[in-house]
């Protein structure tokens, strides 16, 4: 009964925000961005009431929440580490971070560790291509990603 | 007096430890009981010098950099604060090679002021191109725009005065101005580095296109993996609100014209203006069909400017000096400045601005020092994920919209990536694909179906699995992608990978026979 009384209670949460949102112009992907903001990921819970108030099917929300890269329909894990995969990162070994980090966590790119401390997914282009290869942790942007930088991150995700 | 001491927080800078450098030197100058003020400025785009500290001395800003926190203290021993000597002195900025080479038109004010201060923004001449613009007709600063050459920043190189005169000329209850500022192309940061460190010359730029089109809405589409650049631009149209330079009365004239900053989702197809379009409507990403052009039925179906963010960052200088000012830079067809970026493995990368017919190999070896590892340059990629790759024997290549085109590449939004030789170039046209698939926003066959063949068949040829045949079947497949997809991310995908293909076959020879010729 937890679980019903937790869908009541994101369907409650999630017609606030919607309430607080909806007069936006096109106001679908503000919304989504705060109901993600609000529960770390977007629940299914969530659709059917964003649909009802906005006036548009199922079908259209859900394609929406799942045409973007960004919206998690699961909950990440307490670190978000981002790891910039495009050329200019490529072209400073960006791979070779990329791997190496995927040892040491024992994840690889859109997976969460078994302890739910880290997520890892590949991101392409931070605009930090004079500095690459570059990272992002819990929105916090790593230039120049060298061994050292690996091992401060590596410690910061699993303390 | 008190001195000012100048910490960036652009991103790149904050990337490369800006906040710690922050910290310690707030820290030295309370511990010291010292006179001086920390302002945070944006990047003067010189990134392989950040953390560049900066120090208004009488004789002007002289620079300290890359600063790291631990030599903070060494600075004030040094007494820096009179721009002391040290081991990471710059001398004046202004005077470093890098910057003094470059035409600073619509960075005029990046990495020079505080951001979010409109008094900086209006003693470092500000506002004056959008006084002017109210204080003329809307015909006549279309006028302006178009006789300057101006031309689309985005990539395409459409003139943005005939843009802004389709809605200008359009009758409708309601028009918009849509700043696409989804930079999601490699290589690319002067949109990020523009929001962050001179916003208002953003929402000037957008002002003076509403007055001039009637139109009086404006959105900023910012890519989600910009937060910094989101979280700036939102204080700066709040400051440019309360000071009246957006609302009801634009300066105290009759023109309304209001922004709102919205953030992407992570589409890198979002970045094509239709699909952009529809994505700010709340909808799927999917590209549009042409026409119906956006500047006749753009956003919810209303006549819509959509411009690129340098695009309308340049407007202000452009409407304050007057369309010949700025058409005398350039060469050709291709007029005024262009923010290049430089970057990937480059010995000094940073955003370097000026005037068009600049060559390639000017650019990359005497601009950027040639490559960070100091290993030769292999290739570099121009223009994004969907420019091509140049080897070294087209360095003569002006940068010029016409010129790039004819050697069968694009300047897009002006980065260049450096590659070393230690690059692969098969690899680098296989991801050009497998990027195209990830990101396909799947309207069209040829680039959803094409892509994740291009792939396959490029992996069959890195396997050596009838290399001959497979090249021309990749061939085919970028042939099918060039002419049969609806946007760009397909269109021009084959950019990429024809080019590594063409200038770089040994690459794509069967590995073992590479290999066993080392
Ligand atoms: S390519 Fe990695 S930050 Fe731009």
């Amino acid at each position: 009964m937890v679980s019903q009384a937790h869908s009541t209670e994101i369907a409650t949460q999630t017609r606030a925000i919607v309430d607080s949102l909806k007069w936006l112009e096109g106001p679908l992907l503000p919304i989504l961005h705060e109901i993600q903001e609000e529960f770390g990921y977007v629940p299914q819970e969530s659709l059917p009431v964003i649909a009802d108030a906005l006036n548009l099917s199922n079908a259209e929300v859900h394609g929406v929440v799942t045409f973007y890269h960004d919206y998690r329909r699961e909950p990440a894990g307490r670190h978000v580490l981002k790891l910039c995969q495009a050329e200019a990162c490529q072209s400073m070994g960006s791979e070779k971070v990329a791997d190496k980090i995927k040892r040491l966590l024992g994840i690889g790119f859109h997976e969460t560790s078994l302890d739910g401390s880290v997520t890892l997914e590949p991101v392409y282009c931070l605009g930090l291509c004079a500095c690459a290869p570059a990272a992002m942790l819990d929105g916090e942007v790593i230039g120049r990603v060298d061994d050292e930088a690996i091992d401060e991150i590596v410690a910061e995700v699993r303390r | 007096m008190t001195v000012k001491i100048y910490i960036p927080k652009d991103a790149a800078a904050l990337a490369l430890g800006a906040e710690k450098v922050a910290k310690a030197v707030a820290a030295e100058i309370a511990a010291r009981g010292l006179d001086a003020q920390i302002v945070r400025n944006g990047t003067r785009g010189m990134i392989w010098l950040e953390p560049l500290v900066e120090v208004e001395t009488a004789d002007g800003r002289v620079g300290y950099g890359p600063v790291k926190a631990a030599d903070v203290p060494s600075l004030f021993d040094a007494n820096f604060l009179s721009g002391g000597a040290h081991p990471k002195a710059l001398g004046k900025v202004e005077e470093l090679p890098f910057f003094a080479k470059q035409t600073r038109l619509t960075f005029a004010r990046c990495g020079v002021i505080d951001p979010l201060s409109l008094d900086d923004y209006r003693a470092y001449g500000g506002l004056r191109g959008l006084e002017k613009a109210v204080a003329t007709t809307p015909a006549q600063i279309v006028q302006t725009v178009t006789d300057s050459g101006l031309r689309g920043r985005g990539g395409a190189g459409f003139p943005t005065g005939i843009k802004w005169k389709t809605v200008h000329d359009a009758v409708a209850d309601r028009k918009y101005i849509v700043c696409n500022a989804d930079e999601g192309d490699s290589a690319t940061f002067a949109d990020r580095m523009i929001m962050e460190g001179d916003p208002f010359v953003l929402i000037e730029g957008m002002a003076i296109a509403g007055i001039a089109t009637g139109a009086t809405k404006g959105f900023v589409y910012i890519r989600s993996e910009y937060p910094h650049a989101i979280a700036t631009m939102t204080r700066a149209v709040e400051i440019a609100r309360r000071a009246g330079i957006l609302g009801t009365t634009v300066l105290g004239s009759p023109n309304a014209f209001d922004i709102e900053i919205r953030s992407g989702a992570g589409a890198y197809v979002c970045g094509e203006e239709t699909s952009l379009l529809n994505s700010l409507e709340g909808k799927r990403g999917v590209v549009r069909a042409k026409p119906p052009l956006p500047a006749i039925q753009g956003l919810f179906g209303k006549p819509t400017v959509i411009n690129n963010v340098i695009s309308l960052a340049s407007v202000p200088v452009i409407m304050d000096r007057g369309s010949e000012f700025y058409r005398d830079f350039g060469m050709g067809r291709s007029r005024g400045t262009i923010p290049v970026q430089l970057a990937g493995n480059v010995r000094n990368g940073g955003l370097f601005e000026v005037a068009f017919g600049i060559t390639l190999g000017e650019l990359v070896n005497e601009i950027g020092g040639g490559t960070a590892s100091g290993r030769p340059v292999k290739a570099v990629q121009v223009g994004g994920p969907l420019g091509a790759y140049f080897p070294v024997s087209l360095f003569d290549t002006p940068f010029d919209y016409e010129a790039f085109a004819g050697k069968d590449g694009l300047i897009g939004h002006a980065g260049i990536t450096v590659f070393d030789d230690t690059a692969d170039m098969l690899k680098q046209a296989r991801f050009a694909m497998e990027f195209c698939a990830i990101e396909s926003c799947g309207k069209c066959t040829p680039c959803r179906i094409g892509s994740t063949r291009g792939v396959e068949t490029l992996d069959k040829v890195a396997a050596g699995i009838e290399p001959q045949k497979n090249l021309e079947l990749v061939a085919d497949l970028c042939n099918t992608m060039k002419f049969g997809s609806l946007c760009a991310l397909g269109g021009f995908t084959p950019y990429p990978v024809m080019s590594a293909l063409t200038h770089f076959p040994e690459d794509f020879a069967p590995r073992t026979v590479a290999e066993a010729a080392e």
